[in-house]
């Protein structure tokens, strides 16, 4: 019945901007709460990070990829597997770093941004920072320390959005004091 | 298209957030962080509610938005539909035009523990969902006003009262 039918596509239409119309209303109270975009920025990356380590489990049992081997791997595994569970889009890897520890995640299309125009007053804030907490985030707890963040923005008139990753150190598990 | 679970954290992520901000805000203070959830709740059900297509919108009854609600939207936000709806409209206790949406094992509550343990904290959990109730009612050219009740987690019961103008 074409009813059904209808309700089924709608239902799914919500679901998938239940989150990005969610995101937006959580930007723009974090926008109204603090006085400027850094202090913005800053918490998106900060709640981003408590979401990342959280979001690591549930991708380690939904995906079962095993341990990765060095940078490269791990590239390929944030862009093919974790972008395209979370968030449906797979972006490309390019830029890597003679050293290869830097490269860069190129997002031809953004879904956190479907709808969103920043305001003029807002030309510091980093609409989607959340992201970058939650790579950070969920990095850390699989022992790798980097810095992510947004280089090109197509909120800001970039023709992509690129998020720049750098690998800083492995984080060493720390055994507990008395133990030896 | 993002995966259901992301809004999920992203929840537990806000009610965290805007408790931290004021670890100990007493009776006022607390009211003043659940409407700011259920304000968000709201514009969010507002715009989910824009996106439908104009034939959605042709509902006869009153009951049938309700109806919409606990599955249609219900199926949408938390792949679940609502287990049950009750109506009043006899002059008892409830006003007339209410609605008790109860759902026995809501999503937003189920990582916490069942039973009685948590059971100060399930507003926090629910005042989001509150105002998306609200907010998509809205849309839907109904005025009402949402609140939550939690008698034992993870089951809860919205009550939902239709504002006749």
């Amino acid at each position: 019945m074409s009813r059904q039918a209808n309700r089924g596509t709608e239902s799914k239409k919500m679901s998938s901007e239940l989150f990005t119309l969610t995101y937006g209303a959580l930007v723009t109270q974090l926008c109204k709460d603090y006085e400027n975009d850094e202090d913005v920025n800053k918490q998106l990356d900060k709640m981003g990070y408590n979401i990342g380590v959280r979001l690591i489990e549930d991708f380690l049992a939904r995906s079962n990829v095993g341990r990765c081997h060095d940078f490269r791997e791990t590239a390929d595994v944030i862009a093919k597997v974790a972008f395209k569970m979370y968030l449906g889009i797979t972006p490309s890897i390019t830029s890597w770093s003679p050293a290869g520890d830097e490269f860069s995640l190129i997002l031809e299309n953004n879904p956190l941004v479907d709808f969103v125009e920043l305001p003029d007053n807002h030309s510091s804030l980093i609409y989607s920072n959340l992201l970058c907490g939650v790579l950070r985030g969920a990095l850390e707890m699989v022992q790798m320390a980097v810095e992510a963040k947004f280089v090109q923005d197509t909120l800001k008139g970039d023709g992509v959005t690129e998020i720049r990753m750098r690998f800083i150190r492995r984080i060493e598990d720390n055994l507990p004091a008395g133990e030896e | 298209m993002a995966d259901a679970v992301l809004f999920e954290f992203l929840h537990t992520e806000m009610v965290a957030e805007l408790w931290a901000r004021d670890p100990d805000p007493g009776p006022g203070g607390q009211k003043m962080n659940l409407s700011v959830l259920e304000g968000m709740g709201f514009r969010v059900g507002q715009a989910l509610g824009e996106r439908l297509p104009r034939e959605m919108l042709a509902f006869r009854e009153e009951l049938d938005v309700l109806k919409f609600l606990c599955k249609d939207l219900w199926v949408a936000v938390f792949q679940k539909q609502m287990d049950s709806l009750r109506t009043n409209h006899q002059a008892t206790s409830l006003p007339q035009g209410t609605y008790v949406l109860q759902d026995n094992s809501f999503p937003l509550l189920i990582r916490m523990a069942s039973g009685l343990q948590y059971l100060e904290e399930a507003p926090k959990f629910l005042a989001f969902t509150c105002g998306l109730l609200r907010g998509t009612l809205s849309t839907l050219g109904v005025k009402s006003l949402v609140t939550a009740s939690v008698a034992a987690l993870p089951t809860c019961k919205f009550q939902v009262v239709i504002q006749k103008s």
